[in-house]
């Protein structure tokens, strides 16, 4: 093999831009990397078949049982726009594994070192994969919970009650509800900044999402009632629902948009934690 | 040109990297020297921002890696063989690394053709072989045009094809007036390929000289005989002290006698010679130079006879 002078040589890329590296720069990278691999398009195809999938068939069970259940109490408190949004409870796994990934797999390839030696400014690589990642879960995520919510009511419709949009809390519930998605795979996102490592990051995530609200379950009702309403998974079905939710859970719950606050609260320390972390550590 | 001064680095109670301090200048080949362990690759992770000093500094070009604007442009590095992603493609993670140091597309192209995996460029790295690895970590290290470059143990894994390459490629990226940092375990490596060498053992610099200085700073000489009566000789030189070691070529090796003495010895024998020659090897230079310092001593390493001076046959400087 032979060397290439010319190639080698100054001048090949252009004089000097102005400035420096920045996140402009980072966030080009981090979508170069995000698209060139095929877990984040697994990631993404098995969070649109969960929530969906999930809706279709939860949807389609009640739309042909309906006429003949004689579950009254079930029909009173039928909610179609959660109904509809049931897959999102299997799809926060998934948005949950690339979120991690999008950190994790960096230290588990040993690509965080070129992507620190690119751009050693820390909270720069980090901010632009939160900006990335998060643009691009928000997204996915907002287009699932409008189609899981206009074709599960339109399975719905004609034999079981269903929901429009303009009925009150149903805009604000299948919005929320992308919200919501989005913000998980930023939390997990954050976990495996924490955690470095995969199976760790997402082991956490799980027990937070799963795990926590069965402990919950087995603690006296004093302390369940006052920490259960900061469970994730409350939270969540309180966003997902159009009605009250604390008959559903049992325990006082907060209200949609406290809710949420809450969990953006959990992202965002969660994500700072990580960047201080990711600042302090050697790679 | 990179500069370090007093460099220290701690990893609980053990100490890595202690008081180092050196300068590695444009327009040549720094080798940079010690056995497995002794804290060359931790260096160099400081030298790129990666690792925090516990204490001292190491700037490039004046400046701390950290507050360079545009890093890759400026520094190249091959740390490790395999820091890529197995499952992105060569191009798509040069790609990801131009657009973070403003580096024009068609750079990439440029350069995956300088290390010959243009043929590769949309394979998964995943399916690369060793040698491919370190070439495309080669090319990400090239990719910036820096005036200053990295290599950590470039050779390891490569064929003697590849080793070849990245010799021819260290001595030209030099000769273009670049600064070149290239670490190694291999003694006889950094003889062909540095002009300079920075020598640790467990952290501390053991010698900043130039390759033929730190040879002719060997005190244990060998000398290489050949002789029509070799038996007799090596009798002879062992009765005098010294030690004798056959190679397969029928010469003698001689350590522990420099060449007069063997020559005196064998005119008082009446042995005729057909060649005496002094051999300084670097590797024992090297040997004697670290030999307090090295953490893991091989027993071969601990063998007093020396072995085929001065043959460019690589093998491990001390490591387990």
């Amino acid at each position: 093999m032979t060397i290439h002078h010319t190639a080698v040589s100054a001048g090949a890329i252009g004089p000097r831009p102005a400035g420096r590296a920045g996140l402009r720069h980072a966030a080009r990278a981090e979508w170069t990397k995000l698209w060139s691999v095929r877990s984040t398009g697994w990631s993404l195809a098995v969070t649109a078949v969960a929530v969906i999938g999930i809706g279709v068939l939860a949807t389609a069970t009640t739309a042909h049982t309906w006429s003949t259940s004689t579950d009254l109490p079930d029909k009173l408190t039928f909610d179609p726009t959660r109904h509809s949004l049931t897959g999102f409870f299997l799809g926060q796994l998934a948005i949950g594994v690339l979120g991690a990934l999008v950190v994790s797999a960096e230290y588990g390839t040993g690509t965080i070192r070129a992507t620190l030696t690119a751009i050693p400014r820390r909270p720069v690589v980090l901010a632009a994969k939160v900006l990335v990642f998060g643009s691009v879960a928000l997204v996915v995520s907002e287009a699932l919970a409008f189609a899981a919510f206009f074709i599960g009511q339109a399975i719905l419709s004609g034999s079981a009650p269903h929901a429009v949009l303009s009925q009150p809390g149903v805009a604000r519930a299948v919005v929320e509800s992308g919200l919501y998605l989005a913000a998980l795979g930023l939390f997990a996102l954050g976990l495996a900044t924490v955690l470095r490592h995969t199976a760790g990051a997402i082991t956490a995530y799980v027990v937070v999402l799963l795990v926590l609200p069965l402990i919950a379950q087995a603690v006296p009702a004093v302390v369940r009632d006052a920490v259960s309403r900061y469970l994730p998974a409350n939270i969540g079905l309180t966003i997902l629902s159009t009605r009250p939710t604390a008959r559903l859970i049992g325990t006082p719950t907060f209200g949609p948009w406290a809710g949420l606050g809450i969990l953006l609260a959990y992202t965002v320390v969660t994500v700072v934690v990580g960047g201080i972390l990711l600042v302090r550590r050697d790679a | 040109m990179i500069t370090a001064r007093g460099l220290t680095k701690h990893f609980g109670d053990v100490v890595a990297v202690d008081r180092l301090s050196f300068d590695v200048p444009p327009g040549r080949v720094t080798g940079f020297l010690g056995p497995n362990g002794s804290g060359k690759s931790t260096t160099m992770r400081m030298v790129m921002g990666l690792d925090l000093p516990t204490a001292g500094t190491v700037t490039v070009n004046g400046r701390h890696y950290h507050d360079l604007p545009w890093p890759m442009r400026e520094v190249g590095a091959l740390l490790e063989a395999r820091s890529i992603h197995p499952g992105r493609s060569a191009r798509a993670h040069l790609l990801a690394l131009a657009h973070s140091n403003a580096i024009p597309a068609r750079r990439v192209d440029e350069v995956l053709e300088l290390v010959g995996l243009a043929s590769v460029a949309r394979t998964r790295v995943g399916t690369f072989s060793l040698g491919m690895g370190q070439r495309l970590g080669i090319a990400a290290a090239l990719l910036g045009d820096p005036g200053v470059l990295l290599f950590d143990e470039p050779v390891n894994g490569l064929d003697p094809e590849g080793i070849r390459w990245v010799r021819t490629l260290l001595k030209h990226l030099a000769a273009e007036g670049r600064t070149v940092f290239v670490s190694s375990h291999l003694m006889s490596e950094m003889a062909l390929t540095a002009d300079h060498l920075v020598v640790i053992g467990r952290g501390r610099l053991v010698a900043d000289t130039s390759v033929a200085d730190f040879v002719s700073r060997s005190s244990r000489r060998s000398v290489r005989v050949r002789s029509p009566a070799v038996d007799r000789l090596a009798e002879g030189i062992r009765q005098a002290g010294g030690t004798v070691h056959s190679t397969p070529d029928g010469s003698l090796t001689v350590t522990g006698m420099d060449a007069a003495a063997v020559g005196d010895l064998a005119a008082s024998l009446e042995i005729a010679l057909h060649e005496l020659t002094p051999l300084a090897s670097l590797e024992d230079a090297f040997m004697e130079l670290t030999g307090d310092a090295v953490e893991y001593r091989s027993a071969e390493a601990l063998r007093s006879d020396g072995h085929a001076a001065g043959a460019p046959v690589p093998r491990p400087g001390g490591g387990p």
